[in-house]
């Protein structure tokens, strides 16, 4: 059996056994197949048919690696094992690697050489390498792997791989190039879609300005159709021409990259288009040098650049103001002379006029102590202003603080009003704090509550005297009441008496008249002048009756005053008139002398009567000889009139002027006095005068005369 | 009160048959009597009363051209009897003087009141109220 294998094999190595035309049709085959694994089978197939080999697998690297062999064609297995099998190169120790890099077939299953695992199953196996015409590849193509007893086909495997391995090497070859073609085209179409997706120009030219590549922005700014309208292409033109005269300036100035401006035309709208060129020069071998230029449109960028400008200009007036007007805030708000300070949410200060720095700063050079009081200051602050913040609804809060100045260690009794500043969303931004200084409030309260001690005992004592003088008023009033009533029992009492005196009187005089008027009969001139005497006697006792009467009537006030108008001029004549008898009695020389501008007079008429009456009959009385005058005036300054009755008798010495008005007085009070009268008439007078407002005035010289006047209003006032 | 003139009365005698009756009502009688004496001296008829009662009795018997009356009298004052007097249709035309010793205002007042055609204060003389009585009896 042996021997019949290797007689076998030498007859196929001759090829004795396959006939020429074979061999040839297996050629055309293999030429005609365009792929790998065609191409395999084919060869597979005719090793199956021309030569009775049952089974046999080739292996060949894919497209994608040469290092890793697969099964491209199988004869006579199938199955997971065959699709599964990888041969990997790089596996230096496995025989089936060995035997693809060798040379030669190699043949396993013989002379104790072990089979390796193959598709093929672990029987006699001969390995043949797939290999080039020309070894170029390190790695060969691929192993054909054919299972045979038989020796004899060693010689045919060797002839069939040395035609399929060329022919696969070619087919892969191709198969690669043909890969690369398209990754280079897929590669290409993508670097252009980037480019054209740029939304910036970009631009190959070489060394002549010319265009080699453009994207589509550069294009529609730099290249025309034919069909372009007039305008665009002149826009291009002039694009052209700038982009041109740009590029050569950029030759000229030498090789490093270059950023430059470049103002072109919108084709579309004709609006001017800023740009900045950036260009690179590039050297390829190949391509040669060239440039490429990137087209940034900074248009917008400028715009937004001198409008950054111009709004950051505004913005630093902005500031400027804002400065401003914070530095006058911050002067309004130092000049206030009540601390003010404004806390952020979380109670620090954030801002302080001057007067509250002074309560609330301290510096290094300010003592120990100076501290403290800050700090403590702070705190009665902040613990103030915490409560406001801890009071959802409250927007203000008013309260007292007890501060200390740092200074003067003084306590500073403060009222505080904080505020909230509350932003848009009500969240609290910030309370606003003003300090008040109550030192000269409570000062100024405590002077007033002073004062209104003082004036509550002022009052008390007020009225406690106001009690002692309403006491005392009551001992007057009833002191009063009393002197009154013996005032009036006084009068009642002259008034009693004096009708007591008048009755017996009456009779007295009515019977001496009688017995005068010789009712009874003639008397002898003795009788008659004794009868006389007692008429005359009776007369002055009822004068005496009279005028104390009047003055009780006076005194209480039942004597009313009748006040009617009249003439003095006709009240001086029936004076005169009445007083007539004691005036030619008298043997003086009586005379009148009357203003004629005299005004009507409006006064008691019976008492100003009286008054004359009794001047007169005075004058008359003591005046020895000589003259007596009735004089009036009128003073119409002060509607005043003056009755004067002047003498030129014995007159009144100055100490006896204020007597002789007194009650019951004449000058000469002694019993053995020359003149006789009750001396009431001038204290009568007095009393009538103040009745109507009037005075009585004196001038008088002893031995020369004397002057009564009576001053009067000429109108009394009372009703 | 201021002294008077003594004036002489040769005219004093009443005229025509019957000389004119005079009431004189006074309780003291040495007034009364002296005021008659003068009266009738000078020609008038006098009758009188030492009250008020007795005033009134004489007047309503007498019927009188005058009375003279003292307010101040017992038992019925002068006031009361005046009063009287005037409400009655016999005496009311009978003119009344009222004397009185009280010279204070209120006695004029009163007696003006009661009803009296006119008021004299004492002392009177004689001769005086014959004037008064005489003015009366002519008006």
């Amino acid at each position: 059996m042996k021997r019949h294998a290797a007689l076998r094999a030498t007859t196929a190595r001759r090829g004795t056994k396959i006939d020429a035309a074979d061999r040839l049709k297996l050629a055309e085959a293999l030429l005609a197949a365009d792929d790998l694994a065609a191409c395999a089978q084919r060869a597979l197939d005719w090793l199956g048919r021309a030569i009775g080999v049952t089974r046999a697998v080739c292996l060949a690297g894919g497209a994608d690696s040469v290092t890793v062999l697969r099964p491209i064609a199988t004869l006579g297995v199938r199955g997971g094992r065959v699709d599964s099998f990888v041969l990997d190169l790089e596996a230096r120790n496995d025989p089936l690697v060995g035997a693809t890099v060798g040379l030669g077939a190699s043949v396993f299953g013989r002379n104790g050489r072990a089979a390796p695992s193959t598709p093929l199953g672990s029987g006699r196996l001969i390995a043949v390498p797939l290999q080039g015409r020309h070894t170029l590849e390190e790695y060969p193509v691929g192993l054909l792997l054919i299972a045979s007893t038989d020796a004899d086909i060693e010689a045919d495997a060797r002839w069939v791989a040395g035609l399929l391995g060329p022919r696969l090497t070619a087919l892969r070859a191709a198969q690669r190039r043909e890969a690369n073609e398209r990754r280079i085209l897929r590669e290409r179409t993508l670097l252009y879609n980037i480019i054209n997706a740029v939304t910036d120009p970009i631009l190959l030219t070489d060394t002549e300005g010319r265009i080699t590549v453009a994207n589509a922005r550069a294009e529609a700014l730099l290249s025309a159709g034919e069909d372009e309208s007039e305008g665009r292409r002149r826009a291009i033109a002039l694009n052209n021409m700038l982009f041109s005269s740009a590029l050569t300036r950029r030759a000229i100035e030498g090789a490093e990259p270059w950023r430059h401006e470049l103002l072109l035309v919108d084709p579309v709208d004709g609006s001017d288009l800023l740009f900045e060129l950036l260009s690179t020069v590039t050297v390829d071998p190949r391509e040669g040098t060239g440039i490429v230029s990137i087209l940034r449109n900074v248009t917008d960028l400028r715009r937004a650049t001198q409008e950054i400008e111009e709004n950051y200009r505004k913005l630093r007036l902005a500031e400027a103001d804002a400065r401003a007007e914070r530095d006058r805030l911050d002067l309004i708000i130092d000049s206030v002379a009540d601390p003010i300070l404004v806390t952020d949410s979380n109670a620090n200060i954030v801002m302080m006029n001057a007067p509250a720095e002074r309560l609330f700063t301290a510096d290094l050079e300010a003592g120990a102590e100076a501290r403290r009081t800050v700090q403590a200051n702070d705190a009665h602050f902040s613990s103030f202003v915490s409560n406001l913040f801890f009071e959802p609804g409250a927007m203000r809060r008013s309260g007292s603080i007890g501060l200390v100045d740092p200074r003067t260690g003084a306590l500073l009794p403060v009222e505080a009003i904080s505020g909230k500043i509350v932003s848009e969303h009500g969240e609290v931004t910030a309370i606003v704090t003003i300090l008040h200084d109550r030192t000269q409030e409570l000062e100024r309260d405590r002077l007033y509550e002073q004062l209104k001690r003082a004036s509550s005992e002022l009052e008390q004592k007020v009225r406690e005297a106001t009690a002692e003088l309403t006491r005392q008023n009551e001992l007057l009033r009833r002191s009063h009441f009393e002197i009154e009533q013996a005032s009036a029992a006084k009068s009642q009492f002259l008034a009693n008496m004096s009708h007591e005196f008048r009755t017996p009187l009456n009779a007295i005089l009515g019977y001496t008249s009688m017995l005068l008027k010789g009712v009874t009969g003639e008397l002898t001139p003795h009788q008659r002048r004794n009868l006389e005497r007692v008429d005359s006697n009776a007369h002055h006792l009822l004068a005496i009756i009279n005028d104390i009467l009047d003055i009780s009537r006076i005194e209480a006030g039942k004597m009313p005053l009748t006040v009617t108008k009249f003439d003095l001029k006709d009240l001086v004549a029936e004076v005169l008139a009445e007083v007539e008898p004691i005036i030619s009695r008298s043997r003086l020389a009586v005379t009148s002398q009357l203003t004629p501008d005299m005004p009507p007079l409006k006064t008691d008429r019976q008492k100003v009567k009286q008054i004359v009456i009794n001047f007169l009959t005075n004058a008359i009385k003591f005046t020895p000889q000589g003259s007596v005058e009735v004089r009036t005036e009128y003073v119409d300054t002060r509607d005043l009139i003056a009755i004067a009755v002047a003498d030129t008798g014995i007159g009144v010495s100055a100490e006896d002027r204020d007597r002789i008005f007194e009650d019951f007085r004449q000058a000469d009070n002694s019993p053995t006095r020359e003149y006789t009268g009750a001396g009431l008439g001038l204290a009568i007078c007095r009393r009538l005068a103040g009745m109507l407002d009037g005075t009585i005035t004196l001038d008088s010289e002893v031995g020369r005369g004397s002057t009564f006047t009576l001053f009067l209003p000429r109108a009394v006032k009372r009703a | 009160m201021s002294p008077r003139r003594f004036t002489a009365s040769k005219d004093a005698k009443p005229v025509g048959a019957r000389s004119p009756l005079i009431l004189i009502v006074d309780d003291f009688a040495d007034n009364r009597e002296m005021y008659t004496q003068f009266l009738e001296f000078s020609g008038f008829r006098v009758a009188e009363a030492q009250n008020g009662h007795e005033a009134l009795d004489k007047a309503f018997a007498l019927t009188p051209d005058l009375i003279v009356m003292d307010l101040s009298l017992p038992g019925l004052d002068g006031w009361e009897a005046t009063r009287r007097l005037k409400a009655d249709d016999r005496t009311r035309a009978i003119p009344i003087i009222a004397l009185t010793g009280h010279a204070l205002a209120g006695h004029s007042k009163g007696a003006m009141d009661a009803g009296c055609d006119a008021f004299i204060t004492k002392p009177c003389l004689p001769e005086r109220l014959m004037e008064e009585i005489k003015s009366m009896l002519k008006g």
